[in-house]
């Protein structure tokens, strides 16, 4: 599926991919789906706990090349 | 759903102890805490305009030092002039390499994010900080100000 936005957080450690998601989604609308690629490994379990602790949807979270690829939807 | 609150005691000047109150008060507020930073004693350094935040290698045999020079160099070493300024150099640089955020931006991020930042006005007295040195936007209080919005914190840490 197409995403409305993409953030490239490759290169970027702790907490940097969090916060520059976070920066996207505040000028998304509710119901948008962002789609993230990051190098930091911690980054797979960070984006778990930011989903469930902002209650956006992370609709996806898969590895591919040693990139970390996720999508997620911001809530309504 | 109510927000959750996270208090911060943020006690150390050094640069290396300067990255867990910002990493973890940003990261909250992106969480949607609402997030109180207290600055006091040598933590009030991390609120100037002018950073000039330096880590040590004397006294800390933690820290991993170029060349595996913490495996072999004397300990009275580290207390040669220049050593803290050149493991300065070298521990900015590793951690721009990779991809780390500098104490600015992440104390900028903070605030962007309605980080409330306050500076211990008993330390502001101690040390004849003047308050022009410090970067705009923070409040001076005291610790029963502190105590009041850690009171009702679901996180408080002392760093």
């Amino acid at each position: 599926m197409s995403a409305d936005q993409e953030l490239d957080a490759r290169g970027l450690n702790c907490p940097l991919p969090i916060l520059r998601a976070k920066k996207t989604l505040n000028d998304m609308s509710g119901g948008q789906v962002l789609s993230i690629i990051a190098t930091d490994p911690g980054s797979v379990k960070d984006f778990e706990a930011f989903a469930k602790q902002t209650g956006n949807e992370l609709m996806e979270s898969r590895e591919e090349g040693g990139e970390f690829h996720f999508l997620i939807k911001k809530r309504a | 759903m109510s927000e959750k609150k996270m208090a911060i005691i943020a006690t150390k000047g050094t640069l290396d102890w300067a990255y867990p109150p910002f990493i973890l008060a940003s990261t909250a507020a992106a969480l949607g805490f609402e997030v109180q930073i207290f600055f006091t004693f040598y933590g009030l350094q991390l609120l100037r305009k002018n950073l000039n935040l330096k880590v040590s290698p004397l006294g800390n045999p933690g820290m991993p030092m170029p060349m595996a020079m913490d495996k072999w160099f004397p300990v009275l070493g580290t207390a040669i002039p220049g050593m803290e300024s050149i493991m300065t150099m070298m521990m900015k640089q590793k951690m721009k390499s990779k991809g780390i955020a500098t104490v600015e931006e992440l104390r900028t991020l903070s605030m962007e994010a309605g980080v409330v930042m306050i500076g211990c006005q008993m330390t502001v007295d101690l040390f004849d900080f003047n308050p022009n040195d410090l970067i705009d936007g923070i409040e001076f209080a005291g610790a029963s100000a502190f105590l009041s919005f850690a009171g009702d914190s679901d996180i408080t840490l002392y760093i």
